[in-house]
């Protein structure tokens, strides 16, 4: 049962960073290779926090949440100027970047040693201590960023940022200075997916830089173009689909001294399949 | 009254002068149609008014008094102006009512988050759709429309901006005669309420039919203009356009 409870929490997390980046990628258009950062700024921001200054977890959220809006602004201030494969380069540069800063910054981050010890949430003074309590926290949180995300894309602001995507140069023709939405939605993204490093260090108690690095940030670009760019729903079931296939090719069989690897080339294998018969992925309303 | 005025616009591509020196004048509340044979510089000529391509230098003067030595196409429509493309360009993957609303709702960040009179902006938007007959179609994808009628779209949301000047870039081009007849009455009906329309062109009948008064572009350069029927008969201008 706990290791159930495990990938839902695991589920919930990447739930969380997907549908922060469909904001960016499937509304707007914009390939960002970037989210990993600030998924990462939001679990330094509770490590450190928690650790070192005993501050509550939700406080520490909040935090986490304003350094990486401000990080965003002023990422998503240098990308604005770009678009199609310069964006996707740039945002490449960003996460390569702040990957560099929490693993030499080893005053505050402890660098590779990372920081241990993080402690689970308190509410009222009763501390989010068991799995179960904690999935159901990751839960309510998947539940609220999601609707939130609907309001989003559901809004005339939604709107333009289709039509962003769809065609920047025509929509700015109607008088769309383009450039605001899309720092305003950077910024959005950015502390959705800093609500989700804050669960993630919290949940952990151990975390370093290797969580956080360029990999992680594709891990969470594929779980939207396979779960299906501009569809929150099909997000959710793409990391649903992504968190728990290598789980369940643990059973196959697979000999055990190549089970890893082929677990990986399968997994692999899957993905190129899906791209080549469904490349919206599975209940996606926009293809890249 | 002059609704736009274009003094000494100039833009180059690598050596090659698209729009060179050009001078004009479009008058308030008239058709004018522009035509000039291919590459002569007629769809530059609106990319560079309405922003699409910055031009090198010259000024455009909007309603006798707004003097512009630059023009981004986020103030396009601050001017009073707007446009359709040559080669349409739609919001392909959302539906044909999207279409219309994201060019009626408010522009701000902060004011677009919760909608407001969005009743208001539904009937506008049914309002111009109506007019080109694409109502019934409002949730369909945009993509999903055939050419004519994603040419009517693109006209009816340039309608829904209710501006004062309108560029339309050959607008019945692939179009079928009901369709044509719709785009007709569409942009008489704007001369009717004193709008200023540029009309970009190759069929010559629908030139003589349509417009008040006529320019011939040439390699960027302004070759005639005057009454249609005058224009049309110039030797130089039958030269240059049928190569005769």
């Amino acid at each position: 049962m706990e290791y159930f409870i495990h990938l839902g929490i695991l589920v919930s997390i990447y739930a969380i960073l997907g549908l922060s980046l469909n904001l960016i990628v499937g509304y707007t258009g914009l390939l960002s290779i970037t989210q990993a950062a600030f998924y990462g700024i939001g679990a330094y921001a509770t490590a450190i926090l928690i650790t070192s200054y005993g501050v509550n977890f939700f406080v520490s959220m909040l935090i986490g949440m304003v350094i990486a809006a401000l990080t965003a602004l002023l990422i998503g201030y240098v990308l604005s100027k770009f678009d199609g494969d310069y964006f996707a380069l740039g945002s490449f540069g960003f996460n390569i970047i702040i990957f560099s800063i929490l693993l030499n910054w080893q005053g505050l981050t402890r660098g590779p040693l990372g920081i241990p010890g993080i402690d689970r949430p308190e509410i009222f003074g009763v501390t989010v201590s068991s799995n179960l309590s904690f999935l159901i926290l990751s839960v309510l949180t998947v539940i609220i960023i999601y609707g939130l995300s609907q309001m989003i894309v559901n809004s005339s602001f939604g709107r333009v940022l289709k039509a962003i995507r769809e065609d920047e140069k025509a929509i700015q023709i109607f008088g769309y200075k383009t450039h605001h939405h899309k720092l305003v939605i950077f910024m959005i993204s950015a502390v959705i997916a800093s609500v989700a490093g804050s669960l993630f260090a919290s949940y952990i108690s151990y975390i370093d830089p290797s969580s956080f690095n360029l990999n992680e940030s594709i891990f969470i670009l594929s779980i939207i173009i396979l779960g299906g760019l501009a569809n929150n729903k099909g997000v959710i079931w793409g990391a649903v689909f992504l968190i728990l296939l290598p789980e369940a090719l643990r059973f196959v069989g697979f000999p055990t001294d190549v089970a890893a690897q082929m677990r990986q080339v399968v997994y692999g294998l899957i993905l190129v399949f899906l791209m080549l018969y469904r490349p919206q992925g599975l209940m996606g309303e926009y293809k890249l | 009254m002059s609704a736009l005025e274009i003094k000494n616009l100039y833009k180059h591509f690598d050596g090659i002068k698209a729009v060179d020196h050009l001078t004009l004048s479009f008058e308030s509340g008239k058709i004018t149609g522009l035509i000039g044979p291919n590459g002569s510089g007629k769809s530059t000529l609106i990319n560079l008014l309405t922003g699409i391509v910055p031009y090198d230098f010259g000024m455009l003067v909007i309603s006798d008094t707004t003097k512009l030595l630059e023009i981004k196409p986020y103030n396009v429509s601050s001017y009073g102006i707007t446009r359709t493309f040559q080669d349409v360009r739609l919001f392909e993957q959302m539906p044909v009512i999207d279409n219309m609303l994201v060019v009626l709702t408010e522009r701000g960040v902060w004011s677009s988050i919760y909608e407001k009179h969005k009743r208001y902006h539904i009937e506008k938007a049914k309002e111009a759709l109506e007019k080109v007959g694409l109502w019934e179609k409002r949730n369909e994808l945009a993509i999903n429309l055939s050419y004519g009628q994603r040419k009517l779209l693109e006209i009816a949301r340039a309608l829904a901006m209710n501006v004062e000047i309108y560029f339309f870039d050959e607008p019945f081009a692939g179009l079928f005669p009901e369709m044509i007849k719709i785009v007709t009455s569409v942009l008489k009906d704007l001369r009717a309420k004193g709008k200023t329309v540029i009309l970009v062109e190759h069929n010559m009948e629908l030139i003589r039919e349509l417009s008040d008064h006529c320019i011939v572009m040439d390699s960027g350069k302004l070759l005639a203009q005057g009454k249609p029927r005058d224009v049309l008969s110039q030797k130089d201008v039958i030269e240059a356009y049928l190569g005769e």
